[in-house]
């Protein structure tokens, strides 16, 4: 439910930061997505993991680690919060 | 490499973590922490999540269970990555309401309850157990691998008493710098300071075992690739519901674990700090896994079969005589369990203090609240309760005989802590959220876990009958431990957790759908679920009837006296008055009651206030007035605004009428000296000619003539009277009319030719549509007759066309007849189309052809007795008067 008083469009930087929320709340799901990926991979149920796997797992963890850290400043900075809670 | 020298340099470092708590606390407390409280201190002591089950165990896992270990670090990640949509609440409500411990912000959020808070610590400490129990058998475990390596076999110290003296040291440290003081928000600024070095010590220590394995051992990265793809294959496989399970059941677990709590939310400084931890954290956290899998591989190669996993960290080096690295790795192991076990116990202590320990001792003493000095008696409460726990832990590593593989035991623990997730998710998210329900889900979440994983951990017939795993209690099969309403295919772990998170998560949303929740509660939930929308603008406390003397007695007792003395004198000169003792307003009440929580707890503060106030706090009506007279003010403000704008309209109309009654008095005076003018003419007339005729000695012809100009002007007088007398009857509503039925299309005929007397020189076209006359009205024809005359002549004398032209149109409607004269000329301006029917108006001098301006205003009488009216019609291209009159005229009054 919108509050009374809430913008219902928004200037360029607002907008942005907006999206930059969306995006941060979106990270974890994404996360979850590409750990769970190579359980797709193997045929059956039961699935065996080899160096490669490895070399997968480090790179999904350094992507989201890059991302927190690229998302991390932009959020800080509008962190009062009160204008976008839901 | 000596076993006394390891000994030595532990002592050294617990000595070294000594100093470096000190001089924090000294700083502290005057105040110059600087850099100490920067985001890199707040992110480095997040890492006590790993604790001696990462540093040692997670090799062992790898060794195990292949790539499961990662599951374990991929939770926290997705919950650091994720922060913006939980941490950041959670931190901001722990800050907002000055949250102790995980049991406090439950207890807080469901109504202050304690029984909750005993419940959420009854948790707490029952899943912390073994786990402290398992820091001290890694250390106990370490100590083994390097008496056994001694050269000279001599054991000063057998594990019985290593595990006593790590204990009883763990103790010390932790009361020396946990209950230090009594700080209102309970923070400890050394103790994090310490954690944050042992944090640097123990990654230290990881990567440098590991580029030793990867760079000293195996021959650099592609090897060790080889090597990871060459390893046993069949036992690195992983299941789905294991992996999946296990990435919930860590980001659980970071959430709700007292130690992360209190690392996390208690002792945040800054929210901004969440920010940097969010990828800072998975950063040490992959920095801490980078080397896991190659140490586990190597190990494997490396040693012989029945070596521990567990200890790979440290007997790899010591195999390749790297005496100094194992010493390195040694220590980081260490740092691991002594910084867990230090923060685990100081929030558990927080918890036992504030929620059983304290709210006893209330009880029993009931006037304690005024009369002792609480501050001895929570940090005396504290003490107890840190050398309880790790007198737990140390009992129960003496009675597990620190069997199973740790990793194992973890598990265990993080599903133990798990069952407050969803009482916990549920309040800060939720406002439905009820106590019952969060008390119903933690205890069947407690139960289900104790039965399906924490009981079994021991084995059968250690506590539950062997008969019990095969048959289910009571001799139920759907009741076996292990496989719940027949569930034994699934995995134990993920059985249990599937089961006791499922039954939690129903029992919570149950009870919370059914159940009705206090006021206090429903306030809080509020307060919780909308902390970022700003305080919720109600008082938790009525206007008390209590002493404030009695207040700051109680209050110096719990913040000490110059704490709580400022305090009170802030709050008087804030209410404007002198001296230390403030009037116990609900905000007042409310602001110290906060304060007072920082140091015990939500629920106990508010019980000792209770205590002294007197009575309950508010009431669902309280809230339910509150909530009424916010909508009444908006709804009076409404009405004032609707008010408001009626007397605008109000003005408005007023000044219009003003305008109005100014333009006719004006034009009455206007018309005074008009009629004066009108009726001395003829008068003179008269006069002048009468007087000629009296001096007689005139010619006929000329007296006949002056006779006949003294007729006329009498005539006009008369005229001008019967005028005035006639619109003077009309008015008065005293009109004799002579109802009958008459043809329109015959009174238009008879005016035309009546008004063809105005101004006979002009040429006039008539345009009529004769067949719409042809009705029969039931009227006083005379006097509708005199209407269109009236309108006719004005046209005939005003219509200013060089080929004047008058439309009469007439339409019958719903029983009335409308007559329309409409001529080509330039109209009536707007502003005057407003006084035309006034008496005395006329719109200009230079027309008027004997009129003295009653014609219009006649014409509107007459319509008004015959039930009609008459209009000026706007927007016709020339004047235009609308004439409306009913089809039959019913005379009510005879």
């Amino acid at each position: 439910m919108r509050r009374p008083g809430r913008a219902l469009f928004l200037a360029r930087a607002p907008y942005r930061r907006r999206r930059l929320r969306d995006a941060a709340r979106l990270l974890p799901v994404l996360g979850l997505f590409l750990l769970l990926l190579p359980l797709l991979w193997a045929p059956d149920a039961r699935m065996t993991l080899t160096a490669g796997d490895v070399i997968y797992f480090f790179w999904v963890w350094l992507v989201l680690i890059a991302l927190a850290a690229a998302f991390a400043p932009g959020l800080r900075g509008g962190g009062s919060g009160d204008e976008d809670e839901d | 490499m000596p076993f006394n020298l390891l000994v030595l340099a532990c002592l050294l470092y617990v000595a070294f973590l000594f100093t470096v708590a000190f001089v924090v606390e000294g700083r502290a407390a005057k105040g110059r922490l600087g850099w100490l409280r920067s985001p890199l201190v707040y992110t480095l002591s997040l890492s006590i999540y790993c604790t001696a089950w990462t540093f040692y165990g997670a090799v062992g896992y790898a060794a195990r269970s292949g790539l499961e270990f990662l599951t374990i670090y991929f939770g926290p990640t997705l919950v650091f990555t994720g922060w913006w949509l939980l941490l950041r609440k959670l931190v901001r409500i722990g800050r907002q309401h000055h949250v102790t411990s995980i049991a406090d912000l439950i207890s807080s959020r469901y109504g202050k309850s304690n029984t909750l808070g005993v419940i959420v610590t009854v948790i707490m400490v029952v899943a912390a157990t073994p786990y402290i129990a398992l820091q001290l058998q890694s250390v106990v475990l370490a100590f083994g691998v390097f008496a056994e390596a001694a050269p000279d076999n001599s054991r000063p110290l057998d594990s019985a008493q290593i595990a006593v003296w790590v204990a009883v040291g763990l103790a010390a440290f932790t009361i020396l710098f946990g209950t230090r003081n009594l700080d209102a928000r309970e923070q400890h600024h050394g103790i994090v300071t310490a954690i944050a070095v042992e944090a640097v010590v123990k990654l230290v220590a990881l990567l440098a075992v590991g580029s030793f394995v990867v760079w000293g051992i195996a021959g650099g990265v592609p090897d060790v690739i080889a090597r990871i793809d060459a390893a046993d294959l069949t036992a690195w496989q992983v299941q789905p519901g294991r992996w999946t399970g296990l990435i919930f059941l860590s980001a659980a677990a970071v959430i709700c674990l007292p130690r992360m709590f209190q690392v996390m939310v208690v002792e945040n400084e800054d929210e901004g700090h969440l920010a940097r931890a969010s990828w800072a954290f998975p950063l040490y956290l992959m920095a801490m896994s980078l080397f896991i899998v190659p140490i586990a591989v190597v190990g494997l190669d490396r040693l012989p079969a029945g070596a521990n996993p567990d200890m790979f960290v440290l007997t790899l080096p010591l195999a390749e005589g790297q005496g100094g690295l194992a010493m390195l790795a040694f220590l980081g192991g260490f740092s691991s369990a002594t910084s867990m076990v230090i923060v685990e116990s100081i929030a558990l202590a927080t918890m036992i203090s504030n929620h059983v320990m304290i709210p006893l001792w209330l009880r029993l003493r009931p006037g304690a609240a005024a009369a002792d000095d609480l501050r001895q008696v929570v940090l005396m409460a504290r003490r107890l309760a840190i050398a309880a726990v790790l007198a737990l832990g140390y009992g129960y590593y003496q009675v597990s005989g620190g069997s199973g593989a740790l990793a194992a035991i973890g598990l265990i623990a993080f599903l133990g802590v798990a069952q407050v997730l969803p009482a916990m998710i549920g309040g800060i998210f939720w406002r439905g959220a009820t106590r019952t329900g969060a008390i119903l889900g933690l205890v069947t979440g407690l139960v289900v876990w104790a039965y399906t994983s924490f009981l079994p951990s021991f084995g059968p017939d250690a506590v539950l009958p062997a008969k019990v795993f095969a048959e289910g209690a009571f001799g139920l099969s759907w009741l076996r431990p292990q496989g719940l309403f027949g569930t034994q295919a699934m995995d134990p772990m993920i059985h249990a957790l599937f089961w006791s998170m499922a039954l939690n998560v129903m029992a919570f949303c149950t009870g919370s759908l059914l159940t009705f929740p206090g006021p206090v509660e429903r306030l809080q939930g509020a307060a919780f679920v909308n902390v970022f929308e700003g305080a919720v603008g109600l008082q938790r406390w009525a206007r008390g009837q209590v002493e404030p003397e009695a207040l700051l007695a109680m209050a110096q007792r719990i913040l000490g006296e110059e704490a709580a003395q400022a305090l009170f004198q802030t709050a008087a000169r804030a209410q404007g008055k002198e001296g230390f003792l403030p009037d116990p307003t609900p905000a007042f009440l409310d602001g110290l009651e906060s304060r007072l929580s920082g140091s015990v707890g939500a629920a106990t503060a508010h019980a000792m206030i209770s205590q002294l106030v007197g009575r309950a706090t508010v009431t669902v009506e309280d809230l339910m007035a509150v909530a009424s007279e916010s909508a009444q003010i908006l709804e009076y403000s409404a009405r004032l605004e609707a008010r408001e704008a009626e007397l605008t309209r109000t003005a408005g109309a007023l000044r219009e009428a003003n305008e109005k009654l100014t333009q006719l008095s004006l034009q009455k005076d206007a018309f005074l000296s008009q009629i004066s003018h009108e009726l001395r003419t003829p008068m003179t007339s008269i006069r002048a000619f009468s007087e000629i005729l009296t001096e007689g000695d005139l010619p006929a012809a000329t007296v006949a003539r002056y006779g006949q100009i003294i007729h006329d002007e009498a005539k006009r007088l008369t005229r001008l009277l019967d005028d005035l007398l006639d619109l003077s009857v009309l008015e008065n509503g005293a009109v004799q009319l002579n109802l009958g039925l008459a043809s329109l299309q015959g009174m238009i005929d008879t005016a035309l030719t009546a008004a063809r007397a105005t101004r006979p020189d002009r040429e006039f076209l008539v345009i009529r549509d004769l067949p719409s006359e042809a009705i029969y009205l039931r009227t006083d024809a005379d006097r509708l007759a005199q209407v269109f005359i009236n309108l006719i002549s004005n046209a005939r004398k005003y219509c200013d066309a060089p080929r004047p032209e008058l439309r009469i149109a007439v339409r019958q409607r719903a029983g009335r007849v409308t007559v329309d004269f409409i001529d080509n000329g330039k109209g009536i301006p707007k502003d005057a189309q407003r006084v035309i029917f006034e008496k005395f108006a006329r719109l200009s001098d230079a027309n008027r052809a004997g009129g003295a301006g009653l014609g219009l205003a006649i014409c509107r009488e007459i319509m008004t007795n015959l039930g009609g009216s008459v209009a000026y019609l706007p927007g016709q291209g020339g004047a235009a008067f609308r004439v409306t009159v009913p089809l039959r005229l019913e005379v009510l009054a005879a």
